[in-house]
């Protein structure tokens, strides 16, 4: 059983008459990779800028370690945090941006020495030391961000979007640089991010957060195959979010068609969201699935085909690997095992959002 | 072509106007004849005068001594604010700017005599006044230099200062203060240059005895003119001239930099 770390007790926080976050509660334990996970303004920022001694809460408490570090000022809380972009001291040389946190605390100078020197090698860039900020790339600059944070030994690492500037193919190396690291320094990474990807990537635990709300918290496999709200179903993964009724348990009315499922404990006749993964619907004959349509469009991805069948009156978004003419007439048909059956929504945070929100 | 013979006369006719009474007066200032249109020969003489009048001396002394004082407190006076303007909400930001830009716009001799009225309520009239004057009109050029450069600033840098450690004092000298060094630099330098050359305030605020260069030359040519003026005068110009270059070379240093 790993110890608790962090701990958020009924923070709440405005911004004038902005309620970022609400009596929030939170756990982080040691040695975790925790992400915090929401379009913007979901308090994901506001929450690390709390625990990073930026902001301090209107009420509520944080512990850390067990001891209350709410009004500690950031200069003294044993956490270290890499900015979203720009961060480093653009008139030190790399080596001096490393040095900083090493030099306030009076570390001696050979110390200071090979602390920069392994730094460097951990994120790849030996042999930096003198350059100066300006001629590195952006990827270049976060790395030695990392690398001036965790020279500090920080037992708490926080990350702000660190690779949100960078482009995809960057971001994606950066992300298993991140996992290596983790795993190397077996210290806790608390990393704040909109990109549902980079989360489900890198996460131990995923926190997912709306309107100052936890949506869910759970691995990412839980988050992918089992989300709680409609909300999470969409943030996370394209899905097809449909209205339905739980007719009794394991039985469940969609576009009014019973379907077989795995779910029970809905009570009978009860209004439900049914959340059915893109890639898991299969098209097959009309006459052995369990509703029938028209494919209305087809377009190449490159891992797969994303199709659009209309049927009873919903547009179904399938990925497959097999090609489909577009005009055919088919039957789509789901494994039980992959409805995914949630509770109607009872707060605005907990809906669905529209796609071009959540940037 | 024509166009181009105007343009350039205009140049010309705009320059003479601007820098020929300057020159008249710096050779007038070399010349060993007391007359303004005889030219008596090449001399140092006024300027040895200058230097050995004690009327003139005190008020150069006076001089610095104001305008150092002035600068630097107005410097750092003027840098606070800015630092404290720059946290504020944009709301309050623009009530704060657009009320220290008021006296950069006002008219000299309106904010001497306002300043005086309120001096002679509390106190008498001496040097601290005039002092108290300078750093007054000087804090909004200190404000107008310096608040850009904290806006351009990168706010991050400093928060990550503190991250890794840095108390607020060190995380400003180490990482603010090299970022806004520039603005505060041209903001003192600009209050030396409006601290040197002012006159209408200087004069309105000062007490019985305290004459600066400028109030000094006022009461002197009122007596007669002294061909000691013209040399005062003329190092005075080019006192004022080198620091205007000393910006503008910082200027576009920087600039090329960029």
């Amino acid at each position: 059983m790993k110890k608790n770390l962090i701990d958020f007790i009924d923070i709440s926080k405005s911004y004038g008459d902005n309620l970022v976050l609400d009596k929030f509660n939170l756990t982080v334990k040691e040695n975790e990779f925790v992400t915090l996970l929401g379009p913007s303004g979901c308090g994901k920022t506001t929450t690390l800028r709390l625990l990073g001694g930026f902001e301090t809460p209107d009420e509520g408490k944080i512990l850390f370690d067990g001891a209350n570090i709410t009004d500690l000022p950031a200069n003294q809380r044993k956490l270290n945090t890499v900015f979203q972009k720009y961060s480093l001291f653009p008139h030190m040389t790399i080596g001096e941006n490393i040095a900083f946190g090493l030099k306030i605390s009076k570390k001696s100078s050979s110390y200071i020495k090979d602390k920069i020197k392994y730094a460097l090698k951990l994120v790849n860039l030996d042999g930096f030391e003198n350059r100066s900020v300006d001629s590195l790339s952006g990827g270049q600059q976060q790395r030695i961000a990392i690398a001036r944070a965790i020279v500090n030994e920080p037992k708490v690492l926080l990350l702000d979007e660190p690779l949100g500037a960078l482009d995809l193919k960057l971001r994606r190396s950066m992300q298993y640089e991140l996992i290596r690291l983790k795993n190397e320094l077996g210290i806790t990474f608390v990393y704040v991010t909109h990109d549902q990807e980079e989360a489900l990537t890198m996460s131990d635990q995923i926190v997912v957060m709306n309107q100052g709300y936890i949506q869910q918290i759970g691995s990412p496999e839980d988050i992918y195959n089992e989300p709680e709200n409609a909300f999470v179903a969409d943030f996370i993964g394209s899905s097809n979010i449909l209205n339905g009724t739980m007719i009794r348990d394991c039985l469940v009315s969609v576009l009014g068609v019973e379907i077989p499922c795995v779910d029970e404990g809905f009570g009978n006749n009860t209004p439900v969201d049914v959340v059915i993964r893109p890639e898991d619907i299969v098209i097959t004959s009309p006459e052995n699935g369990f509703m029938e349509g028209d494919i209305i469009s087809n377009i190449f991805k490159g891992v797969h085909y994303e199709i659009e069948i209309l049927a009873n009156g919903y547009t179904w978004l399938i990925h497959t690997t097999k090609n489909a003419d577009v005009g055919a007439h088919v039957g789509i048909n789901v494994d039980p095992f992959d409805i995914q059956i949630m509770k109607k929504a009872e707060h605005s945070d907990e809906k669905a959002v529209n796609i071009d929100d959540k940037i | 072509m024509i166009k181009k013979v105007f343009s350039n006369l205009y140049l010309i006719i705009m320059f003479l106007f601007l820098y020929l009474p300057l020159f008249v007066l710096m050779i007038l200032s070399f010349n060993n004849s007391k007359s303004r249109v005889v030219w008596g020969g090449f001399t140092f003489k006024w300027y040895h005068r200058c230097f050995n009048s004690e009327t003139i001396m005190s008020a150069f002394f006076t001089t610095i001594q104001i305008t150092l004082l002035a600068a630097v407190i107005s410097t750092i006076l003027g840098t606070l604010a800015a630092i404290g303007i720059s946290a504020m909400k944009s709301k309050s930001r623009a009530i704060y700017l657009g009320a220290t830009n008021i006296p950069l716009l006002n008219a000299d001799i309106v904010t001497g005599i306002s300043m005086m009225l309120l001096f002679v309520k509390f106190t008498n009239l001496s040097f601290v006044t005039v002092l108290i004057a300078h750093i007054t009109f000087n804090i909004p050029y200190v404000i107008l230099n310096v608040l850009p450069k904290i806006r351009s600033a990168n706010k991050y840098t400093y928060e990550a200062a503190l991250d890794l450690g840095a108390t607020p004092l060190f995380a400003f000298y180490k990482v603010t203060w090299p970022e806004i060094r520039s603005g505060v630099i041209s903001g003192f330098l600009m209050a030396v240059t409006m601290s040197l050359d002012d006159f209408s305030i200087t004069y309105f605020t000062k007490g019985p005895g305290v004459n600066t260069l400028s109030t000094m030359l006022y009461t002197e040519l009122r007596k007669g003119i002294k061909p000691e003026l013209y040399a005062l005068s003329t190092m005075l110009f080019f006192t004022v001239f080198i620091l205007l270059l000393l910006l503008n070379f910082r200027d576009s240093k920087k600039a090329r930099r960029q």
